[in-house]
């Protein structure tokens, strides 16, 4: 079921943690809350749940105003941080407990538990309890118990923060292939882009907050709204040169370069300062745009090379490929940028 | 070997130091069986005189099978009810949104330190008030109310230990607040509330002050009362049967220390590994 938020708020004492938030979020859609640590993300999130009340604003489920509902009668499935996985119960019993509260008769709990449990491959667990089980072998666990009542919405708060990074990788393709197949709306939790550009259909990142952009992984990674989103997506990240706007194209500061406009960006003001955002991508032996500089970090990905250069003017690029060769720390390059993939930020950080 | 060898010197000074505590337990369970003549301090005959009290009562005194009954009544009840009492309040005070929350906790801090004894004037005025003087049930409640202040202490210190995630994902698994304490919650502080019930247990079969001044009749005294009794008895003094009586009173807390040891630690621990 579709998910609405209209003029959330949020207070906590007298703090603001959330000022006036709308979202919307399709049927069966997975959507990241995306955003640095304090930005409202899991506030967000349990005021979803229910486990925090609104202080503003409607939050519906589907056609179901679910403002003043408690946690309880909201049908929302929750996999917390920490899996909350009830240590004296067996994995069993801790899948079947939603179904148990409701008085749904025995045999028809242990059928929806296999049931549930073969599609998280998790049926040689059920009797294990919590205590003897790895971190993943929980969290599909917690999963599952939060799968099992059929929720109109699932809610993942940081599902993969307490993983190794290996299992991170598996989990990660592993809840969005559950979340597709149960073909339920879902909102992840995270302040790891990755994260939430692999597993999401679409992302809302969030700032003190505010949403400041919805969009998809490709569409906000190519046409960030400001240089904030720019800044959070994308590893390693993007660099900034400061320049001038001429009427020919941009003057850069550090190398009294004329760069011309991109493709569709508006008309600046002659003289305005603005800044040139500089993804590792865009930057590297083969680009028109020549700026000298010196080698000023290497380091090796195993199959591509990530160099950071010093240019003359002060600024530090980032260029990463397979194709720019062995270098080492303090040798001088030559490098040039490419004009057609540059973001150019106005004085206020917004994209142009 | 310098360490066996300070192993062994720790030995042998624990040993010297427990000696005389070892000499006086058997003088007492030899005492309790046998007479020794005066001035002499080699035991001569074997006699069980001295446990003639547990199937005969003395003249004017109550059966010690009812003396018993009545401490395992107290003993039990007060546990009981401080369990009862502490489990929710100690809850209640960790996690629920309670109005004067701070002056609670506040409140019980200070009683927990307060000298319980200056209050047992008012406690007899008001037990009598209420006809609850010298009868068990009197007792009972004012042996809860003046331990509550550490259970609830404790209880909240267990209660602190147990994740707020797994409430919440009670909440949102549809259970009721009540659900979420009885059976999420309270299996995770089992280990406290065993400390604590066996804490209760002993201090409540040793409990001698409230039971003398509250509750001395005869049909309703408990073992210490017994006891105390026998040796404030200046006409019919027997230091044999006050041994013998003594033992058979010290008996079930022994076993119980035994037993639970382990458990009690916990308490003092505070943490939830049992």
């Amino acid at each position: 079921m579709s998910i609405r938020l209209e003029h959330f708020t949020k207070r906590f004492g007298g703090f603001v943690a959330v000022p006036d938030m709308n979202l919307a979020v399709e049927e069966g859609e997975m959507l990241a809350l995306l955003g640095p640590s304090g930005c409202g993300k899991t506030t967000t999130l349990f005021a979803i749940s229910g486990i925090l009340k609104a202080d503003g604003g409607r939050i519906w489920i589907g056609e179901r105003d679910v403002t003043d509902l408690p946690a309880q009668k909201r049908n929302v499935g929750v996999v917390f941080q920490s899996y909350a996985l009830y240590p004296h119960m067996t994995a069993h019993e801790n899948i079947a407990f939603p179904l148990k509260l409701r008085g749904i008769d025995k045999a028809a709990i242990d059928k929806s538990v296999r049931e549930l449990a073969r599609l998280l491959e998790i049926e040689t667990l059920l009797e294990r309890r919590p205590a003897n089980m790895s971190g993943g072998q929980q969290q599909r666990v917690a999963l599952a118990r939060a799968l099992i009542r059929r929720p109109d919405v699932l809610l993942l708060d940081e599902p993969l923060a307490n993983l190794d990074a290996r299992l991170r990788l598996e989990m990660r393709s592993e809840i969005r292939r559950i979340q597709r197949e149960t073909h339920t709306t879902s909102i992840l939790v995270t302040h790891d882009q990755v994260e939430a550009m692999s597993m999401c259909d679409r992302i809302a990142i969030l700032d003190k907050g505010e949403v400041i952009q919805v969009a998809t992984p490709s569409q906000m990674y190519a046409q960030p709204a400001n240089r904030f989103v720019a800044s959070f997506l994308g590893s390693p990240p993007i660099a900034y040169l400061d320049a001038k706007a001429d009427t020919q194209g941009m003057r850069l500061t550090c190398a009294d370069v004329l760069v011309p406009w991109p493709v569709g960006v508006g008309a600046v003001e002659p003289g305005s300062p603005i800044s040139v955002g500089v993804r590792p991508e865009a930057f590297g032996p083969a680009f028109p745009v020549r700026l000298p500089g010196r080698i000023a970090a290497v380091e090796s990905h195993g199959r591509e090379m990530l160099y950071a250069v010093d240019l003359a003017g002060g600024s530090r690029l980032r260029a990463i490929g397979s194709g720019l060769g062995q270098l080492d720390q303090g040798e001088p390059v030559e490098w040039g940028i490419d004009p057609m993939k540059l973001l150019i930020f106005d004085r206020d950080e917004v994209r142009l | 070997m310098q360490s066996k060898l300070r192993n062994l010197v720790i030995a042998v000074l624990l040993g010297l130091t427990s000696l005389p505590l070892v000499v006086m337990l058997i003088s007492l369970l030899l005492d309790t069986v046998t007479t020794t003549r005066p001035g002499s301090l080699v035991p001569d005959r074997f006699t069980l005189d001295a446990w003639q009290f547990l199937w005969s009562a003395p003249p004017g005194r109550p059966s010690i099978w009812i003396t018993t009954f009545n401490t395992i009544v107290f003993a039990g009840c007060s546990t009981l009810l401080l369990l009862a009492v502490s489990s929710t309040a100690g809850y209640a005070l960790a996690r629920l949104n309670v109005p004067f929350r701070k002056f609670f906790l506040a409140g019980v801090l200070v009683m927990h330190a307060f000298p319980t004894v200056t209050l047992i004037i008012a406690i007899f005025l008001i037990l009598q008030m209420i006809g609850l003087y010298n009868h068990i049930g009197g007792v009972i409640l004012a042996k809860t109310a003046l331990d509550l202040p550490l259970g609830i202490w404790i209880m909240k210190g267990f209660y602190d230990t147990v994740p707020w995630e797994i409430e919440m994902a009670g909440v949102q698994d549809g259970a009721s607040r009540f659900t979420v304490w009885r059976k999420l919650v309270l299996p995770q502080i089992k280990p406290g509330l065993m400390a604590l019930g066996i804490f209760s247990v002993i201090s409540g079969w040793s409990e001698y002050i409230l039971p003398q001044v509250l509750a001395p009749r005869n049909d309703v005294q408990v073992l210490s009362v017994y006891l105390a009794a026998l040796i404030n008895n200046d006409t019919h003094f027997d230091f044999h049967v006050f041994k013998a009586v003594g033992l058979f009173y010290a008996l079930p807390i022994f076993v119980i220390y035994l037993f639970f040891q382990n458990k009690l630690m916990t308490i003092y621990g505070g943490g939830t590994k049992g």
